[in-house]
């Protein structure tokens, strides 16, 4: 009987050890991956700063203090680091709006794709997905070209005589605005079609039945049931937004900085490792409080209807 | 038509269809899933569809709910054609094949959804809430996800969701049809008891020939996208005018015949074993007519000695209540004939006895064609 049980025990350990030796390639990916980075950049927001980029291996929270605050060069008094605070709010600002805009353009591209016949769904997404081939750098230069002074916007509305002037998108917020809804669009439109996708009809049927409007099944039949996906495609868009790097260099020019570019300015001509660091934490901190209000949200509503 | 019994009912059309077509695809996958019906529907009544499934049933009650276009034809509402409202302007309300409740909504939410939609105060809603519960039983599960409550008490909550806003017509599709033996019984007076309580017109759609028999004032029995026959169950059962009609509802005996005469929708005609008969008759026979007769298993009587026709006993089947006695016909052809079982016991009759079958005047009917 002994036996029975150590010979159970040990087919135990062994499992144990299988399970974490099929675990092990995912544990590699995201120490290395993941975790790793994030420690080094954790700790290099304690270091000071190298004379020419790179850190002085020494404990200091000058980079952390420079996120927020900043020191006159004359007199020593302590500000708001105002710069930092207009580019952070310039960030969520944008990033909430690409959100909003992309699910205001996403949602009848999904749902249209979701109400073709099922043979053609498959081109009309494969179309969503194409952009996505090429580089963003690319797409984003080709933006401009549709945006610009002399662009194809301009053009056609100085041509129609619609304006006598060309519109000036480029290197304001706007510009940002555009580029960055053109590239999220896909990662909304994604999510919302496969919750639309699985939505049973009937149900909206059922709903014009009892005597609901176009917009009243919208409301309170078509949204709620496809909530996850709408929460899924504002995450999947709003989180690289607010780190977006590429789309407010190109298309902001130098002024119209965005979370990323400053971040970027400190790793490069700024040589301030440290506050660079500082600010990745501090980019990553809001992600982190955005996404843990939804789970408690998400929380406290199931909890609700128990 | 003669068994058609509606008693104290308004004879008024609450539903009426003219004429309607619906055509699904073109060329090749082109499918008439309604081919030219025209039925009038009473105040009142519970009228049913019934056929088998892909006849057309869930077609036509999508046409009057509005929510597809017939090809061709008129659907008038009391007297007014209603194919310029959407499905959300018809005061009509539709209990879904499969339900189609909210999931994301309780039980109680989803039985207000019709009179919050119609913006009625608030007070009102909770009232007919409250009260529609009662009607179907559910109030301990009012505040229920529709996803927690079994299939039986869906059945009652989409029934409650489609009664509250009190449409003039309610759309019955196959309502029971999810349901165990036992539970679609006890549902099936309730349903009664619904649409005499309420008086609202029920459309009623079915493949289940008994469940149309017990349940309608009226059936529409259809076939491939037509109406063959609309009458009183008994109508229905005793005088089915078309072979698929008397074929679909109730076993039936086939029997060939010849017209001898026919005076005021009755006939005098002869059958293959060279008796005469009286049987009822659709219009458009002359006498010499070549026709086929058909006569219920249980309208015929088993004899000792010889009768109408005659022939042996090939076997004898026990119901319980009935008893069934496959007869081997002198011409040829099979008959079968249904006798209630008498307290006694034993019918007295056993494989290979010689039989007489008795066929009484009226007890047939000649089929349309
Ligand atoms: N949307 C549709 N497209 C093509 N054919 C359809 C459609 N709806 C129904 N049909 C066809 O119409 C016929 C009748 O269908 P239906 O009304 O659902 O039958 P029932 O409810 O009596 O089972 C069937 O042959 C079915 O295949
Ligand atoms: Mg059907």
């Amino acid at each position: 009987m002994a036996s029975a049980r150590d010979f159970a025990e040990s087919a135990e350990r062994q499992d144990v050890r299988r399970r974490w030796a099929l675990l092990s390639p995912a544990l590699v990916i995201i120490f290395f991956a993941a975790v790793g980075p994030l420690f080094i950049m954790l700790v290099y927001s304690f270091l000071q700063k190298g004379d020419y980029g790179g850190v002085r291996w020494a404990f200091s929270t000058d980079g952390w203090f420079s996120v927020f605050f900043q020191r006159d060069i004359f007199d020593d008094t302590l500000s708001f680091a105002d710069a930092h605070i207009s580019i952070l709010w310039r960030s969520v600002r944008l990033s909430l709006m690409t959100t909003l805009f992309t699910f205001l353009l996403g949602f009848p591209t999904a749902y249209f794709i979701a109400t073709r016949p099922e043979k053609s769904r498959d081109i009309w997404l494969f179309l969503i997905t194409i952009p996505f081939w090429t580089n963003l750098l690319i797409r984003t230069f080709a933006m401009q070209e549709v945006i610009r002074n002399e662009g194809v916007i301009n053009t056609a509305l100085l041509w129609l005589g619609i304006v006598d002037q060309p519109i000036q998108i480029m290197y304001t917020d706007k510009a940002i605005l555009f580029g960055m809804l053109y590239v999220y669009l896909p990662l909304m439109v994604l999510p919302l079609y496969a919750s639309l996708e699985k939505l049973d009809f009937r149900l909206v049927e059922a709903a014009y039945d009892l005597y609901a409007t176009r917009f009243q099944v919208l409301r309170r039949v078509i949204m709620p049931l496809v909530k996850p996906g709408i929460i899924a495609g504002s995450i999947l868009v709003f989180i690289p937004s607010l780190g977006a790097y590429v789309t407010p260099r190109v298309l902001g020019g130098g002024k119209n900085l965005m979370l990323g570019n400053l971040i970027e300015l400190q790793f490069g001509q700024g040589r301030n490792w440290p506050l660079g660091a500082a600010l990745s934490m501090t980019l990553l901190a809001l992600v982190m409080v955005a996404l843990l209000i939804y789970a408690r949200q998400a929380q406290s509503r199931s909890l609700r209807h128990g | 038509m003669t068994g058609d019994i509606v008693p104290e009912k308004p004879v008024r059309d609450a539903i009426e269809v003219r004429g309607v077509s619906k055509i699904f695809g073109a060329g090749e996958g082109r499918v008439a899933a309604l081919d030219d019906v025209s039925v009038s529907i009473r105040e009142n009544e519970f009228f049913t569809l019934l056929g088998p499934s892909g006849c057309g049933k869930t077609t036509l009650l999508r046409l009057i709910a509005g929510f597809d276009f017939p090809t061709s034809g008129q659907i008038m509402l009391h007297g007014e054609d209603i194919a310029p409202l959407p499905p959300f302007k018809r005061p009509v309300n539709t209990v879904f094949q499969n339900y189609a409740l909210f999931p994301h909504m309780t039980v109680a939410q989803n039985i207000g959804f019709g009179l919050e939609m119609l913006g009625r105060p608030k007070a009102e809603i909770e009232a007919r809430v409250a009260a529609m519960l009662k009607l179907v039983q559910m109030e301990k599960l009012a505040g229920r996800r529709t996803s927690q409550i079994s299939g039986g008490q869906q059945q009652r909550v989409a029934l409650a969701r489609a009664l509250a806003p009190a449409p003039k017509v309610l759309l019955l599709d196959e309502p029971l049809s999810a349901l165990d033996f036992k539970l679609r019984k006890e549902m099936q007076i309730e349903l009664k008891r619904l649409q005499h309580e309420t008086g609202i017109t029920f459309i009623f759609v079915t493949h289940d020939q008994e469940e149309a028999l017990t349940m309608s004032d009226r059936i529409a029995v259809m076939s491939s996208g037509r109406i063959l026959q609309v009458g009183g169950p008994r109508d229905i059962y005793d005088h089915p005018a078309e072979r698929f009609v008397a074929n679909f509802i109730g076993d039936t005996n086939f029997l060939p015949a010849t017209v001898l005469s026919s005076a005021g929708g009755k006939a005098r005609v002869k059958l293959a074993s060279g008796i005469e008969i009286d049987a009822p008759l659709p219009a458009g026979f002359t006498p010499g007519s070549e026709v086929t007769v058909v006569v219920r298993p249980e309208h015929a009587r088993l004899m000792r000695e010889a009768s109408t026709l005659n022939g042996t006993v090939e076997n004898v089947v026990y119901f319980g209540t009935d008893t069934h006695f496959h007869v081997a016909l002198d011409q040829g052809r099979g008959f079968v004939v249904r006798q209630q079982n008498a307290r006694s016991g034993e019918a007295g009759v056993s494989a290979g006895d010689r039989v007489g079958i008795f066929v009484g005047d009226g007890a047939a009917q000649v089929l349309k064609d």
